[in-house]
């Protein structure tokens, strides 16, 4: 079963590019990507850039309606993703307990649905 | 006897474990439920033409993977789409009449006490499906409506099935935070039995009998974990002073107020038992701590001569383990019997213990009470005021309401 592992961070508690514990916090992704690949099953996973280069479209009656900004104002906010393949929850669980930034934030961990 | 009867004491005896196999096996709740009522039927049927058979429960699980079939073939008829997923699935759920039974409650309990269940849904499915309890029972037991708990349930299942939560026993290296869920529903059922949150519920089941059971079935299923008997330990010590514990208005009574000739002895060595088996397994927890401390009491036959010193000893332990406000609420009570009013109630009036508490009545009555002692009547008689504020026990409401009078009428 494929799982979505959405980290989700407040940038005021998050290690920021060159600042302390940037160069470890990378050495984690580093590592876990490698854990990932050595179990030979098929994952994805990309950082995100900040909310701040978010931009939200709607289309209501046809129109198009572009916004500046991520769809919901909150502190915490999705700064990147895997999709993993887990044999269980429990499998999803323990590979996002082992994401480095869920030291800091908060990783969401939901199955992909899937359709018939 | 009658087969009705037969079929209702091994309903009792064997339904949990039966329906654990049956999970394993069909890897769905409502399908098991549903098809160990099927096989219900179908002994009452039977039974009384052929005669009980030499393993009953052998004979329902059978009966119900066989019930299990027909109901995914009937589903698969309807539904083109899942004809051929319904036929792998009947392969491998037919029954094999050599197979034993395996014991999957284990596996029930903790796919029951997933953490990615909310704790209510933990509790709610443990006690239908381990204990067997009715929706509607379950409902009353914890005073919500049935429908609002069968939605729960219905959502928990749906997780179970949709996020795939494993239906298997953790792994060593996550045991133990899996464990301490599932001890902690099993405490929770206890304590919504145990406190008398609201004098005039109706009890129809015994969430203190159902807790207990569990305790005594993760003894039998985990024999080698410390934590487990200490619960069982612990639960039965609390118990053993159910017919001490409220006067008979209904009114809860404090250690030092009841009758300890009340207290059923021989209840109190089956607790003292388990505790001297958890604590030969290893260094004590938190529940071998709280049991610990209860031995103390349930083994000192004047409330005077109980060894406070002893206690508060064991409630330093258990604020490490557990640096709850409850267990500081505890053991400042603990402080004030070992030393002087004053000394609990210093502990009492720390800031972050009071905001965390204030809710709470015992907090307030606790503190009333040390103020009391004290001789500091005007700040006792505004605790007391707000601890009858948050009660929900009338019994008790009316005893605050003469101690207020009392009180007032001293100055």
């Amino acid at each position: 079963m494929r799982y979505m592992l959405i980290i989700a961070n407040d940038p005021a508690l998050h290690p920021v590019p060159g600042g302390p514990g940037w160069d470890d916090l990378m050495a984690g992704y580093g590592e876990f990507s490698a854990q990932l690949a050595a179990s030979g099953r098929p994952f994805a996973g990309d950082p995100l850039t900040p909310p701040d280069t978010a931009t939200t479209v709607r289309v209501r009656d046809g129109k198009v309606i572009t916004v500046d900004g991520p769809f919901a104002e909150t502190k915490e906010w999705m700064s990147g993703y895997y999709i993993i393949e887990a044999d269980n929850l429990d499998g999803a669980l323990a590979a996002a307990s082992m994401i480095p930034s869920a030291k800091f934030g908060a990783v969401e961990v939901r199955p992909l649905a899937v359709l018939h | 006897m009658r087969v009705d009867e037969v079929i209702e004491g091994i309903h009792r005896a064997e339904r949990a474990r039966v329906l654990a196999g049956l999970i394993g096996v069909l890897r769905d709740f409502d399908l098991a439920e549903e098809s160990l009522q099927d096989a219900y039927i179908a002994a009452l049927e039977a039974w009384p033409r052929v005669g009980i058979p030499e393993n009953p429960a052998g004979w329902l699980m059978t009966a119900a993977r066989r019930k299990a079939i027909d109901r995914l073939r009937r589903s698969a008829a309807l539904d083109r789409r899942h004809r051929q997923w319904g036929e792998l699935a009947i392969a491998w759920i037919a029954p094999n009449p050599a197979e034993p039974i395996a014991d999957d409650r284990l596996r029930l309990i903790f796919t029951c006490c997933h953490p990615s269940l909310a704790v209510e849904s933990q509790v709610a499915l443990t006690l239908r499906t381990l204990c067997g309890l009715t929706t509607a029972e379950v409902a009353h037991a914890f005073m919500i409506s049935e429908m609002a708990l069968g939605q729960r349930l219905v959502r928990a299942k749906r997780k179970i099935r949709d996020s795939r939560i494993p239906y298997r026993v953790p792994l060593p290296s996550e045991h133990l935070e899996r464990l301490d869920a599932v001890l902690a529903v099993v405490a929770l059922v206890f304590n919504a039995g145990y406190l008398p949150v609201d004098s005039d519920r109706l009890v129809r089941v015994d969430l203190c009998d159902e807790a207990l059971r569990l305790a005594l079935l993760l003894t039998e299923l985990l024999p080698e974990e410390p934590e487990p008997l200490a619960l069982a330990a612990l639960l039965n010590l609390h118990d053993s002073r159910r017919a001490a514990r409220s006067n008979p208005a209904g009114r809860p009574l404090t250690l030092e107020e009841q009758d300890r000739e009340l207290w059923d002895r021989s209840q109190i060595l089956v607790g003292l038992e388990f505790l001297k088996r958890a604590v030969c397994l290893g260094r004590p927890g938190p529940y071998a701590l709280k049991a610990n401390i209860a031995a103390v009491h349930a083994t000192t036959r004047q409330a005077v001569a109980t060894n406070w010193i002893n206690i508060v000893a064991l409630y330093d332990q258990l604020l490490i383990l557990e640096p709850s406000p409850i267990v500081q609420l505890n053991r400042s009570v603990a402080v004030a019997m070992a030393g002087s009013p004053q000394d609990g109630l210093q502990l009492i009036d720390d800031r972050h213990l009071a905001d965390a508490l204030d809710e709470y009545h015992l907090y307030h009555l606790t503190r009333a009470d040390l103020l009391r002692r004290c001789g500091r009547r005007a700040e006792a008689a505004a605790a007391y005021e707000r601890g009858r504020e948050l009660t929900r026990n009338q019994a008790e409401h009316d005893f605050l309401e003469a101690r207020l009078r009392q009180i007032s009428t001293n100055d």
